[in-house]
């Protein structure tokens, strides 16, 4: 069985469950792992679009 | 004669001073299970269902499963993250998963979805020792 995803999308679901496992992990209440793990997940993300045009910047 | 709440006291805090060997062993073993079996069930599940996905995503992306090895120290390293991940580590090397293929640039995601799997793993079964000794609700 083979998994076909794109760059993007690969990086998503990493970005979803290492989020899951930090927010739960790291904080003690029911909200504040809900909102560490939606930060953590928004840094992710926004680490993948920053790279992401910093590469862009490079190549041109 | 034993008086029957200190006998309860007592009786508890056997269980509890067992829960902290049992609960990251088998949190380990199994992923959320050492929450399960401290009846945290959505933590447990939502830790389950977040590591399963990265392992069975990495391995359908081709990635690689280390084995033990002296060699490079980047296998070295890897072979110590998929180990964190339990008792999926040790199926998929007797299932004989997880060849890899050099072909495929997702592969190398694959090979790094199941290393961080079993590290995510590590810091979950750490999470239920925590639980277990009350540091944490």
């Amino acid at each position: 069985m083979t998994f076909e995803l794109s760059h993007f999308n690969a990086a998503l679901l990493f970005a979803l469950c290492a989020s899951i496992v930090f927010g739960i992990t790291q904080r003690s209440t029911a909200r504040d792992m809900l909102r560490y793990g939606a930060y953590c997940f928004s840094l992710f993300i926004g680490g993948v679009i920053v790279a992401a045009w910093v590469m862009w910047f490079i190549k041109h | 004669m034993a008086n029957p709440q200190s006998t309860a006291v007592a009786r508890n805090d056997s269980a509890a001073g067992s829960m902290t060997y049992v609960a990251p062993i088998v949190g380990w073993l199994v992923p959320g299970l050492g929450h399960l079996v401290q009846r945290r069930y959505i933590r447990g599940v939502l830790l389950m269902l977040a590591i399963f996905t990265m392992f069975f995503a990495g391995l359908g992306m081709q990635g690689k499963i280390y084995a033990p090895n002296t060699g490079d120290l980047l296998d070295i390293l890897g072979f110590i993250g998929d180990v964190g991940v339990g008792a999926l580590y040790f199926i998929a090397r007797m299932m004989n998963w997880g060849i890899g293929n050099i072909h495929r640039a997702v592969a190398d995601y694959g090979t790094k979805y199941i290393v961080v799997a079993g590290l995510l793993n590590v810091i979950a079964a750490v999470d239920a020792y925590h639980i277990a000794i009350g540091k944490k609700p």
